[in-house]
C-alpha cells in the first residue's frame, strides 16, 4: 500500500508542527486531544496545557478514518443547545459509544475505539470555506470553494474551483495559477488571506508528502484558522525521508476491518517476520473452493477464474498468496493454516471440497522445495482432507517443477488423496475448469 | 521508435547484482550475442575495478565504476541503464542518468515503493528528455534473441521452453511481472512467441504506460500483433482504446484486465498491486474488458480463454500471410559446471604455439630485424599498447640514464656490502633494490605527482612553490648537490633536447622550467634535476599518447615510474655485484671509529 489514511488528530498535529514554517501570519491553536474512553479524557483534562477541556464547551467525535460522522449522528456538540457540552458529558458520551457495536449508514460495523475532542467553535456559515488537494492522473489538483461544510458535495461542479498543478511547475507559476483561480464567492475582505492560505496549503500538502488532504470546513476569522474537520492520507512510501515530520502518525485499519480471524493474523505475523510474502484473506469460511497460490498476479487470476467459472463467488473461500521464495517451513505453516480452515465445516450441499494449488511459472523459486512444505502439511491433514472429499488440483512451473510435481503426486497417492498435477504445458488457470467440470 | 532493444544494445547496470548480471550474460551466450549485454557496472561503494562473470564456459571481466557519469563516458554506446538501486536512491540514480545528455534511451527501474511524488517527477523528467522509463516496480522486459533485462524469463530452461531465445511476432505488455513469464509461455504454446515484451511495473506511477509501449510496437515491423494484460484500477487502458478507435494502432490487440473478482467485494480486500484498486466504475476490470472489446480488441470471455483467443488471432494472421514461419536459430549451451578462475592475466599468454606479449609472439619482437627494442617490449608488457618510436626511445633513454650512479649511493653500497658477505647475485641485488623508496630514487615519482597536481589545478609556478612551502615539503625534482645553472647537468640537457625534438608537446616540462626559473633565482643549484626531468617528461609522454589524467594518475599510483628506476638501476647494481665477485673482496666490517657510541645503562621501570 502506498496511500494510507491517518487519523484527523494526527493530521492536525502535523499541521501544528509545521504551522510557523508554512502559515506564519495565520494563527492555529491545535486544541485537540485523542482519547479512547471517558477516563482517558478526564485524565487528560488534569494535565497542564489542557485546562481548556474543563473551561470550554466541547465537541467530541470518533476519529477512525470514516467520514459522514454528522450524518451518522456521531458528533456530540450539544446536549440541549449547540455549544453546551461539558467535559463530563463528553466523557460519558464516549463511554456510551464504546460500550456497544456501531453500525454506519454504509453498513460497516465495529466498535468505536478512538475519539477526538476539541473546543466548540461558534461561527457562521459564511465563515466556512473548503480546501483540499490530491493527485489526479499525473497532476496535483487543488480544490477551492467559498462554501464549506457537508453541502459542498452537492453542486460540486458549480461551487468548487479545480486548480490543476503539473508536477514540475515552479512556485511562482503555482502562486500565479492559484491567484487566477480563487473562487468568486470569497468575499473581498478575505480574498488575499484566502489566496495566501491556499498557496501555503498546497506547498504544505506537497512538501509533507500527503496523498490527500482536505479541510472541510475551514473557518477563517480574521487571521485565526479553525480546522473543524480534516481528512488526510499520506504517501507512506515517502516515510523514510520524513523523519519525525509526520509526528509518528500511525496508519489504522479501516473501521469495521479490524476483526481479522486468528488465522489471518497468524499469517500476517509470519509475513512480517519473513523476507517472503505470505498473504491470506478469508472471503467465505463456508466456501468449497480453497486456494493456495504462489505469486500476486497468479492469485488474482485464479480468484477471477473461480468467480467466472463457478458462477457463484461464494464458492471462493479465500484469497492470498505465498511468494518471494518462502522457506519449506513457512510454506508448511501456510498450507496447514489453509487445510485447517477448509476442513472445519462440512459443505452444506454435500459437495466435494476443492483445493487449488496453483501458480504461474516461477522465476527462481525452487518449486520442489516449496512443495516439500505442502507435502509435510498433507501428512498431518490427509485424513481431515479425505473426510471432506477434497479434490486437489496442482499447476506450477519454474525451477525444479518436474520433481515438485512428481513428489506431490506420489505423496498424495500414498496418503490416498485425490490429486491431479499439471505443468507449464497446461494453461495456468485451466485446473479451475477441470475441477469444476468434474 | 521501432524496436526497444537490438542485438547490439548494451546496458550499464547500476548496483552489482551479480546473479541478475550473470543471467543476462548466460542469455547473451546462448543466443550468440557478439558483445555482452552488460557493458559496465556502477557500484558507488565498491573498491573493485571490475567484476568477473561467466560467459559460456569462460570468464570475462565487466568494469566497475563509482558513478554513472564515469561509466557512461567509458561506454558512450551503452544506452540502457538498469537501475537496481533501492527505493531510497532509485530516484536520484534515474535523475542523474537523464541528466547525461544523449546517453540513455531507456532506464529500467526495479525498486518498488519509490515515494510517489519522486516517481512522478522522475517519470516527467524522463518524458521531457525523451528517455523511456520502464518501471518502477518491474522485472523489466525482453527483446527475444537480442537483449534481456536482468531476471526476466527465469531460468535458461524456461527461456528456451517459452521461446524467449528468439524473436516471435507478438508484442507483449503486462503490468504484472509475475505473470509476464506465464504470458510468454502461453504465447509460445499458442503462437510463435514474442518479438518484444515489457512489464510496465506495479506501482501507482510508472514511467512508460501501456500506450507508450503499444505505440512503439505498432511502429516495430517485427511485431505483428499485441497482447495487453491490464489490471483493475487506473484508466491507462482507455488511452489504448482511444488509439485503436482513432486508427493510431492498427495491429490486432488481444487484451484482458485481471482483477474481475474485485467487483464482488465492496471494499477492504486488496486484489493485486498498489496501483490496483478501482476508484470508479470505469476503473474496474470488467468495465475495462467490455470497453476494450467494444473498441475492436480481442477480449476473451475469461482469463481461462485467453490461450484460445491468442491461438485464433495467430491462426488468422498466419493464414493471411502476415506472420510467416520462423527458422529456429542455432543455440549455444551454457555448461552446467563452471569453475571460477583464481588468477587473471591480461598481458601475456602462453597457451598457443608460441607465447605472446600482448598478442605479439615473442619471436616477432625479439630479434633486431623486428624493429622492436626493449622500450617496445616494456610498452607491450607494462601498458598493453605498442608505443610509437619517439616514446619507446624515450623509455630506453630513461633506463640508460638511471642505470648507475656510482658505488657510493645507498642502494649500490648495500648491494656491494651484501656481495662481500658472500651472498649470491639475487640476494645482493634485492638488498640494493629494497633501498629504493622515498629517499632513494623516489624523487621521480614525487616530481611527477606534485608537478602534475599543481598543473592539473591551474596553479602558477609561484603558487606551486607557496603550496609546497605550506605543505612543509621540499619540491621533488628540484635541486642538485653540485650542479647549478652555470654548471648544468648534461643528462638533463640531453633529455630536454630529446623531448624538444621528438615529443609532440611538453606542457608539464614547460611548467617545470618556469618553476625552475623562480627557484634558481633564489639559489643557483635549485635546478630541475634528472629525477624531476624524467618523471615530468613521462607525464608529458603519456599525455601526448592520449591517456586521460585519471589513467596517468593511476600509472603514478601503481608505481610505474619507480619501476623504470628499478629496471634501470638493476643494471648498475648487478654491475657492482659482479665487480665485487671479480675482485674477490672480503667481508666488510664498518670501522668502529666511524661510529659515535652513546649508550647509557638502562634503568628499571
Amino acid at each position: 500500500m502506498a496511500q494510507r489514511a491517518i487519523r484527523e488528530y494526527d493530521g492536525k498535529a502535523i499541521f501544528s508542527k509545521h504551522w510557523e514554517n508554512y502559515f506564519s501570519g495565520f494563527r492555529y491553536g491545535f486544541k485537540s486531544v485523542l482519547v479512547t474512553n471517558g477516563d482517558d479524557l478526564r485524565a487528560k483534562a488534569q494535565e497542564h496545557g489542557f485546562e481548556w477541556l474543563k473551561q470550554e464547551a466541547l465537541v467530541a467525535k470518533p476519529d477512525m478514518l470514516f467520514g459522514k460522522r454528522g450524518k451518522n449522528d456521531l458528533v456530540l456538540f450539544k446536549t440541549t443547545k449547540p455549544g453546551d457540552v461539558t467535559l463530563e458529558e463528553a466523557a460519558k458520551w464516549i463511554d456510551e459509544k464504546i460500550a456497544h457495536e456501531t453500525i454506519l449508514l454504509t453498513g460497516q460495523k465495529g466498535t468505536l475505539t478512538h475519539f477526538i475532542v476539541e473546543p466548540f467553535t461558534p461561527h457562521t456559515q459564511d465563515q466556512e470555506y473548503y480546501i483540499s488537494a490530491t493527485t489526479v492522473g499525473e497532476d496535483d489538483v487543488l480544490y477551492l470553494s467559498a462554501e464549506g461544510g457537508m453541502e459542498v458535495e452537492e453542486g460540486w461542479e458549480e461551487k468548487v474551483n479545480e486548480v490543476t498543478i503539473p508536477i514540475t511547475m515552479d512556485d511562482a507559476n503555482i502562486e500565479h495559477l492559484i491567484r487566477a483561480n480563487v473562487p468568486a464567492g470569497i468575499p473581498e475582505v478575505n480574498k488575499e488571506r484566502f489566496i495566501a492560505f491556499a498557496e501555503q496549503f498546497y506547498k504544505f500538502y506537497r512538501d509533507q508528502n500527503f496523498a490527500y488532504l482536505e479541510i472541510n470546513p475551514i473557518v477563517m476569522v480574521e487571521n485565526d484558522m479553525h480546522i473543524l474537520d480534516l481528512v488526510a492520507r499520506l504517501d507512506d512510501t515517502a516515510g523514510f525521508m520524513m523523519g519525525d515530520a509526520w509526528c509518528g502518525a500511525d496508519f489504522p485499519t479501516a473501521f469495521g476491518m479490524e476483526d481479522q480471524s486468528p488465522e489471518e493474523k497468524a499469517i500476517a505475523l509470519a509475513d512480517s517476520k519473513s523476507g517472503a510474502s505470505l498473504k491470506l484473506t478469508i472471503l467465505n469460511p463456508m466456501g468449497r473452493i480453497w486456494t493456495m497460490v504462489a505469486g500476486g498476479g497468479a492469485s488474482v487470476v485464479y480468484a477471477d477464474t473461480i468467480a467466472d467459472l463457478s458462477g457463484n463467488v461464494a464458492d471462493l473461500a479465500n484469497y492470498g498468496e505465498y511468494s518471494g521464495g518462502p522457506t519449506t517451513g513457512e510454506t508448511q505453516f501456510y498450507a496447514e493454516t489453509v487445510f485447517d480452515l477448509m476442513t472445519r465445516h462440512k459443505d452444506p450441499k454435500g459437495q466435494d471440497k476443492i483445493l487449488i494449488i496453483g501458480g504461474a511459472i516461477a522465476n527462481f523459486t525452487d518449486v520442489a522445495k516449496t512443495f516439500t512444505g505442502i507435502i509435510q502439511a498433507f501428512e498431518i491433514y490427509a485424513d481431515r482432507l479425505k473426510s471432506h472429499n477434497t479434490r486437489i488440483y496442482v499447476r506450477r512451473g519454474g525451477p525444479n517443477y518436474e520433481k515438485g510435481l512428481k513428489d506431490i503426486k506420489e505423496a498424495a497417492d500414498r496418503l490416498g488423496l485425490y490429486i491431479e498435477v499439471y505443468g507449464p504445458e497446461t494453461h495456468v488457470t485451466d485446473i479451475v475448469r477441470m475441477a469444476l467440470e468434474k | 521508435m521501432g524496436a526497444l532493444f537490438t542485438k547490439d544494445t548494451q546496458a550499464i547496470f547500476w548496483n552489482n547484482n551479480a546473479s541478475a548480471i550473470q543471467r543476462m550474460l548466460d542469455y547473451d551466450y546462448v543466443i550468440n550475442r557478439t558483445k555482452p549485454s552488460v557493458a559496465a557496472i556502477v557500484a558507488p561503494t565498491s573498491g573493485n575495478k571490475f567484476e568477473k562473470f561467466f560467459y559460456g564456459p569462460d570468464e570475462i571481466m565487466v568494469p566497475v565504476y563509482r558513478n554513472t557519469a564515469e561509466a557512461a563516458a567509458a561506454f558512450p554506446h551503452a544506452d540502457v541503464l538498469l537501475n537496481f538501486a533501492s527505493f531510497r536512491t532509485a530516484y536520484d540514480v534515474t535523475m542523474e542518468a537523464i541528466a547525461i545528455k544523449g546517453q540513455f534511451k531507456s532506464v529500467m527501474v526495479t525498486a518498488e515503493g519509490i515515494p510517489e511524488r519522486l516517481a512522478r517527477k522522475m517519470n516527467q523528467a524522463a518524458r521531457d528528455a525523451g528517455v523511456i522509463v520502464i518501471g518502477p516496480a518491474t522485472v523489466g522486459g525482453i527483446a527475444p534473441g537480442a537483449f534481456k533485462i536482468a531476471n526476466v524469463g527465469g531460468t535458461i530452461e524456461n527461456i528456451i521452453n517459452s521461446k524467449l531465445h528468439r524473436a516471435g511476432s507478438c508484442g507483449l505488455v503486462t503490468r504484472s511481472g509475475g505473470l509476464f513469464n506465464e504470458l510468454s509461455n502461453i504465447i509460445s504454446i499458442n503462437a510463435d512467441g514474442i518479438a518484444e515484451g515489457v512489464a510496465i511495473g506495479g506501482d501507482r506511477f510508472v514511467g512508460s504506460v501501456f500506450i507508450d509501449n503499444l505505440l512503439r510496437m505498432e511502429s516495430n515491423p517485427e511485431v505483428k500483433y499485441m497482447v495487453l494484460l491490464g489490471e483493475v484500477g487506473g484508466t491507462e487502458e482507455y488511452k489504448v482504446i482511444e488509439a485503436v478507435k482513432s486508427g493510431l494502432i492498427k495491429k490486432p490487440i488481444i487484451a484482458w484486465c485481471i482483477g474481475t473478482i474485485a467487483k464482488h467485494f465492496s471494499s477492504g480486500v486488496q486484489f493485486g498491486h498498489a496501483g490496483a484498486s478501482a476508484n470508479a466504475d470505469a476503473e474496474t476490470a470488467a468495465y475495462k474488458n467490455t470497453a476494450m472489446a467494444e473498441a475492436g480488441m480481442f477480449v476473451p470471455a475469461s482469463f481461462n480463454d485467453l490461450p484460445k483467443t491468442i491461438a485464433d488471432v495467430y491462426a488468422k494472421l498466419t493464414k493471411e500471410g502476415v506472420i510467416t514461419e520462423i527458422v529456429e536459430p542455432e543455440l549455444r549451451t551454457v555448461p552446467k559446471v563452471r569453475r571460477k578462475k583464481e588468477f587473471i592475466c591480461t598481458i601475456s599468454d602462453d597457451r598457443g604455439d608460441e607465447a605472446t606479449y600482448a598478442g605479439h609472439p615473442i619471436s616477432s619482437v625479439a630479434t633486431p630485424e623486428t624493429g622492436f627494442g626493449i622500450g617496445d617490449v616494456i610498452s607491450l608488457l607494462w601498458f598493453k599498447k605498442r608505443y610509437p618510436k619517439w616514446a619507446t626511445d624515450y623509455l630506453e633513454t630513461v633506463i640508460k640514464t638511471v642505470a648507475d650512479h656510482g658505488p657510493a649511493v645507498s642502494g649500490a653500497h648495500n648491494a656491494k656490502v651484501t656481495a662481500r658477505a658472500g651472498k649470491d647475485v639475487i640476494s645482493s641485488l634485492v638488498t640494493g633494490l629494497l633501498t629504493i623508496g622515498p629517499r632513494f630514487g623516489g624523487a621521480i615519482d614525487d616530481a611527477a605527482k606534485y608537478f602534475k597536481y599543481a598543473n592539473d589545478r591551474g596553479m602558477s609556478p609561484a603558487e606551486f612553490i607557496d603550496y609546497m612551502k605550506k605543505e612543509g615539503k621540499t619540491i621533488s625534482g628540484i635541486g642538485h648537490r653540485i650542479k647549478s645553472v652555470r654548471n648544468p647537468d648534461l643528462r638533463v640537457s640531453g633529455l630536454k633536447k630529446y623531448a624538444a625534438e621528438f615529443f609532440p608537446s611538453t606542457p608539464l616540462l614547460d611548467f617545470a622550467l618556469e618553476v625552475e626559473k623562480l627557484t634558481t633565482s633564489k639559489k643557483d643549484n635549485l635546478i630541475l634535476n634528472v629525477d624531476g626531468t624524467i618523471g615530468i617528461l613521462m607525464v608529458d609522454m603519456w599525455r601526448a599518447l592520449g591517456y586521460s589524467e585519471e589513467d596517468i594518475d593511476g600509472f603514478i599510483d601503481a608505481g610505474a615510474l619507480n619501476a623504470f628506476f628499478v629496471v634501470g638501476r638493476s643494471i648498475g647494481f648487478i654491475g657492482h655485484i659482479l665487480d665485487e665477485k671479480r675482485l674477490g673482496m672480503p667481508m666488510y666490517r664498518h670501522p668502529t671509529d666511524d661510529i659515535l657510541y652513546n649508550v647509557e645503562y638502562a634503568d628499571e621501570i
